[in-house]
C-alpha cells in the first residue's frame, strides 16, 4: 500500500502524465467530464462525470478511413491505431465495471482494432466512492464501490489518498511513479474505510431494486408487457441516457464530405433515435414505444442473453440524474414490480 | 403547492368523471422528489399518483402536439404553469395544436426548483427537499442541510415572466403572487459587453461540452419540425455528433436561429441540457436583437400574432447596423 | 484561377451569393464592363436574396471561406416585391449571433446591388477581399476536416 497527501496529487497527476496522457474528471464550465490533463489541472472530486470514461476506448466520434480521387484512381486511407500510452485516474467502481460490458462488445472476436489497442495501451486507475448518492445503484449489479476492480485502486480518505496496485499493468504504473508515493502499512485504515462505504451502499434508496425476472430467457415475458406503453409515453426520444450510459455500446458509421474527399467516421449512436438502425426499407422500430422498449430489453435481456447473463447496466445511476423526464432503468425495473422493500 | 395540488387532483377528477375530458396530462411523482416525469392520467383513481410540485419545472405543452394527432376520444386536460401558456399559445399560433381538443388548467406556481442548482451548491445525496417558503429544507444520506429556496431556482423562474396565465378554461391558483422576476437580457448583456476574443473563449467552453443527445432540441417546443435539418440524411448537416467545434456552433446556431421569434424563452433548452451549456443565453440573444431593432415582442403572449422573422417594415435596420455597435 | 507567384501566399476564399435579378445581372455588368474583381470570390446564385438560408451561410464557413457577402436587390427593388425585405431580418439577426459569439463581425456582409451597379459590385468586392485578407484565415469557424 501507497499513500499520497491529497494537497500533493498534482505531483502524482505530473509523474503520472510525464511517461504518457493522463484522463482525469476536471470541472469545466461547471460541468465534471474526464480531460486530459495538463500542468496546472485540478482534479474534481465529485462523485460522478457527466460523461462516462467510455470515451477512453470508444470515443463519440473517431475517424477510421478515408477516401480521395486523384488522377481518377480512388486512394483508401485507413486511419492509424492509436499507439498512446494513457492512464486514467478516479475511474469509479461502476465505470470499471461497464468496462467489461464494453469489452465483451468489442474484444470478441473479431475484435475491434481501435477499441483494443486504446484498451490495452490504458492503465485503469480507480477511485473508491467515499460518498455514494442517492441516484446509485451498483450494488444491484454485484458491483462493490469501496473495491474497485482495476489495475490500480486508490481510496481517499481525510488528507491521503491510498493506493493500492491489483494487476501487472498497475504495478507498472506505480514502479513509475514511486518517486511521489509513500510506502505505509495503512491497511486499517481502508478496512475501515470499505467498511463505512459499505454500510452506505446497504442504505441507499436505490440498494431495493430487484433484477428478479430479468434475464436472457426474459424475452417473452417482458417484450409485450403492458407496462411499457405508460413507460415510454412521455420520452422525448433524446440520447440524453444513452450518451452519459457507460455500458450503452451502439454506433453509426457516416461519411463525411470534405470537398477534396471523404471522411468516413465512426460515432454514438442511440436506440432513442428514430433513424437509428434504418435500413432501405425503412426503420425497424418506427414507435418511441419500440425504441424506448429496446434500450431497456438489450439492457436487461438481450445482452445477457448473449452474454452469460451479463447485464448491461452497471448502476451508475447517470441516467437517473440527466434525463430530462426523468425516466430511467431504476424506474423500468420498478414498472416491473423489481422492488425488493 | 400542496394545496394545489389537491385541488388539481379533486377537479381533474371531475372533469374526468363527467367526461368533460378523458386523459389528463399532467405530472408523476418518482422515487425521488425531483424525478418527476410528464404523464397521462386516464381515470380518477391513477390521479394519486398526480404530482404538482416544487420540481414540476417540465413544460407540457409539446405533448400536446402528439396528443392531439392520436386518434382517442375525447378531451385532454393539460396542467399549465403561467409560463407554459405562451408556449400553448405559440403551438397554436403555428398550427400544431388543436384548441379544442384540449382543456387548460392554469396552475399557480412561485418559481420552480433546479436540483442540478443544490447539486452545484455542495450537497451530495439529496434524498428530500421539504419546501418551507423561503427556506428548503434538504435532507440528504449525509445529513440535514438547509438554503435559501430563491437561490435554487431553475433559471427560467428567477427571470419569471409573470403570474399571468395568457392561455386557460379554468385556473387554480392558491400561491400568493411572487416578485417579478430579474432582468432576463442580464447575461445577454454581459456577453456583449466582453470583447470578441472573450466572447469566443466563452461559447467554446460551453459548446465544447455538448454531446448532441438533442434533449435540448426534443423537449423544445418551438422545435416541432416533422423531420429536423439535422435528422435528414440528405441535408448535408446530418453528421449525428460534434466531429469537431464547427458542427457543434453549427448545430447550436442554426438551432437557436429556426426557433428565433417563435422561442418564448421557456426555458426548457438550459434545464434539460445534461452538460448545463446556457442554451437560453442564445435564444434570448435573439430576443434582445428582435426587441432592439423591430420592437418588443413577445411570442406566445397572444395567439396569432406575426413573428417578427415573417414580418418587416420597409425601414428595418440594414445588416450593417451590426458592424457598428458593440465591443470588438 | 488567379494564379499565385508564391505557391505559399494565403489567398482568402470569399462566397458571394447573389440575387438572380440584380446582383448577379450587376456582376455580368461588372465583367461585360470589363471591371475587375478578385478572382478570390466565388458567387454563387439564388433565385431572390430571401432564397438564402443561415445554414448557407455557416455551410460556406464549414468549406472554408474566410469572408461571406450576401448582394441582392436594393430594398424596394426586390423581383418579389419582398424577398430582400426578409432577407434583410433574417441577415441582420445572424450577423449579429456571429458576432455574439465571437466570430470576427467584418467577416459577414449584405450589400445592395442593381443590375445596373456593375461598377459598385466591382468596388464592393474588391472592398471586402480586401478586409477579408486584412483579417487572415479563418480559424474560428470551419470544419477542420475541409482543410487540406
Amino acid at each position: 500500500m501507497y499513500t499520497i497527501e491529497k494537497s500533493k496529487l498534482s505531483d502524482l497527476f505530473g509523474a503520472i502524465s510525464a511517461s504518457c496522457e493522463l484522463y482525469l474528471p476536471v470541472k469545466k464550465a461547471g460541468q465534471n467530464n474526464f480531460t486530459k490533463y495538463e500542468a496546472g489541472t485540478e482534479y474534481c472530486d465529485e462523485l460522478k462525470t457527466v460523461k462516462s470514461p467510455k470515451d477512453m476506448f470508444f470515443p463519440q466520434s473517431e475517424n477510421i478511413v478515408s477516401f480521395e480521387k486523384t488522377d481518377g484512381k480512388i486512394k483508401v486511407t485507413p486511419d492509424t491505431i492509436p499507439t498512446e500510452k494513457t492512464v486514467v485516474f478516479g475511474v469509479r467502481a461502476c465505470d470499471v465495471a461497464s468496462f467489461d460490458v464494453l469489452d465483451r462488445v468489442f474484444l470478441s472476436e473479431p475484435a475491434d482494432s481501435f477499441y483494443k489497442a486504446r484498451r490495452e495501451n490504458c492503465t485503469v486507475v480507480a477511485t473508491a466512492c467515499s460518498e455514494p448518492e442517492e441516484s446509485c445503484f451498483c450494488s444491484v449489479f454485484g458491483i462493490d464501490p469501496s473495491e474497485p476492480k482495476a489495475d490500480v485502486a486508490t481510496w481517499f480518505v481525510g488528507e491521503k489518498l491510498y493506493w493500492k496496485a491489483l494487476t501487472e499493468k498497475g504495478e507498472e504504473l506505480t514502479k513509475a511513479v514511486a518517486s511521489v508515493l509513500t510506502e505505509e502499512n495503512a491497511d486499517g485504515t481502508v478496512e475501515a474505510e470499505k467498511a463505512k462505504i459499505k454500510e452506505i451502499v446497504k442504505n441507499l434508496p436505490l440498494a431495493s431494486l430487484s433484477l428478479d425476472g430479468w434475464d436472457g430467457d426474459a424475452t417473452e415475458a417482458k417484450f409485450d408487457a403492458p407496462e411499457w406503453e405508460k413507460l415510454s409515453a412521455s420520452c422525448l426520444g433524446c440520447g440524453a441516457c444513452t450518451f452519459v450510459c457507460p455500458t450503452c455500446q451502439c454506433y453509426d458509421i457516416r461519411d463525411y464530405d470534405t470537398g477534396h474527399g471523404i471522411q468516413r467516421y465512426r460515432c454514438w449512436d442511440s436506440c432513442m433515435y428514430n433513424d437509428f438502425t434504418m435500413m432501405a426499407h425503412g426503420t425497424p422500430r418506427p414507435s418511441q414505444l419500440q425504441r424506448f422498449r429496446q434500450r431497456f430489453m438489450h439492457k436487461l435481456v438481450y445482452f445477457p442473453a448473449n452474454n452469460d447473463g451479463m447485464y448491461s447496466c452497471v448502476g451508475c445511476g447517470r441516467c437517473v440524474n440527466k434525463c430530462p423526464i426523468s425516466m430511467n432503468i431504476a424506474k423500468v425495473i420498478k414498472a416491473f414490480g423489481g422492488d425488493k422493500s | 403547492m400542496q394545496k394545489v395540488r389537491g385541488l388539481v387532483i379533486k377537479r381533474a377528477g371531475e372533469l374526468l368523471s363527467d367526461g368533460t375530458v378523458t386523459r389528463v396530462l399532467g405530472y408523476k411523482c418518482g422515487d425521488f422528489f425531483y424525478d418527476v416525469t410528464p404523464a397521462f392520467f386516464e381515470s380518477a383513481d391513477q390521479l394519486s399518483d398526480l404530482e404538482y410540485g416544487s420540481f414540476c419545472g417540465a413544460n407540457l405543452s409539446k405533448y400536446l402536439i402528439n396528443a392531439c394527432k392520436d386518434q382517442k376520444e375525447g378531451k385532454i386536460l393539460v396542467l399549465l404553469k403561467p409560463c407554459d401558456t405562451y408556449s400553448f399559445n405559440q403551438l397554436l399560433t403555428e398550427h400544431r395544436i388543436d384548441r379544442d381538443k384540449i382543456y387548460v388548467i392554469g396552475v399557480g406556481c412561485k418559481g420552480m426548483l433546479d436540483i442540478e442548482k443544490l447539486k452545484a451548491m455542495g450537497f451530495k445525496g439529496i434524498t428530500k427537499v421539504l419546501d418551507n417558503g423561503d427556506e428548503l429544507d434538504i435532507k440528504t444520506i449525509y445529513g440535514d442541510k438547509k438554503c435559501k429556496r430563491a437561490d435554487a431556482l431553475l433559471e427560467k423562474c428567477v427571470c419569471c415572466k409573470g403570474k399571468d396565465f395568457k392561455a386557460f378554461d379554468e385556473v387554480i391558483d392558491v400561491e400568493e403572487p411572487g416578485e417579478k422576476g430579474a432582468d432576463r437580457f442580464e447575461g445577454v448583456a454581459l456577453l456583449e459587453n466582453m470583447t470578441s476574443e472573450e466572447r469566443f473563449a466563452f461559447w467554446n467552453n460551453e459548446l465544447s461540452k455538448c454531446i448532441r443527445c438533442n434533449a435540448c432540441r426534443n423537449v423544445c417546443p418551438a422545435c416541432s419540425c416533422m423531420k429536423c435539418v439535422f435528422d435528414n440524411p440528405v441535408s448535408g448537416a446530418a453528421g449525428k455528433v460534434n466531429s469537431n467545434s464547427f458542427e457543434e456552433k453549427m448545430f447550436h446556431i442554426i438551432r437557436a436561429f429556426h426557433v428565433a421569434g417563435r422561442c418564448t424563452d421557456c426555458g426548457e433548452c438550459s434545464r434539460v441540457c445534461p452538460q448545463g451549456i446556457p442554451l437560453h443565453l442564445l435564444n434570448r440573444k435573439f430576443i434582445k436583437d428582435i426587441d432592439e431593432l423591430y420592437g418588443d415582442y413577445q411570442a406566445g403572449e397572444e395567439v396569432g400574432s406575426r413573428a417578427p422573422l415573417v414580418n418587416f417594415t420597409f425601414d428595418d435596420a440594414e445588416p450593417s447596423i451590426v458592424h457598428e455597435r458593440g465591443n470588438e | 484561377m488567379q494564379v499565385n507567384e508564391n505557391a505559399k501566399e494565403w489567398k482568402p476564399l470569399i462566397v458571394a451569393f447573389c440575387c438572380n435579378w440584380c446582383s448577379y445581372a450587376g456582376a455580368d455588368l461588372a465583367g461585360t464592363s470589363r471591371l475587375s474583381y478578385p478572382a478570390d470570390v466565388k458567387i454563387i446564385r439564388v433565385p431572390c436574396s430571401c432564397r438564402v438560408n443561415p445554414m448557407f451561410i455557416l455551410k460556406a464557413f464549414e468549406k472554408g471561406a474566410d469572408g461571406v457577402i450576401m448582394c441582392g436587390c436594393h430594398p424596394g427593388d426586390c423581383h418579389y416585391s419582398t424577398g430582400n425585405y426578409y432577407a434583410r431580418r433574417r441577415m441582420t439577426l445572424l450577423f449579429s449571433m456571429l458576432d455574439y459569439l465571437g466570430i470576427d463581425r467584418k467577416r459577414t456582409r449584405v450589400e445592395w446591388v442593381s443590375a445596373a451597379e456593375g461598377q459598385k459590385f466591382s468596388l464592393v468586392m474588391n472592398d471586402f477581399a480586401k478586409t477579408i485578407t486584412e483579417l487572415g484565415e479563418n480559424v474560428k469557424l470551419g470544419d477542420i476536416r475541409c482543410k487540406k
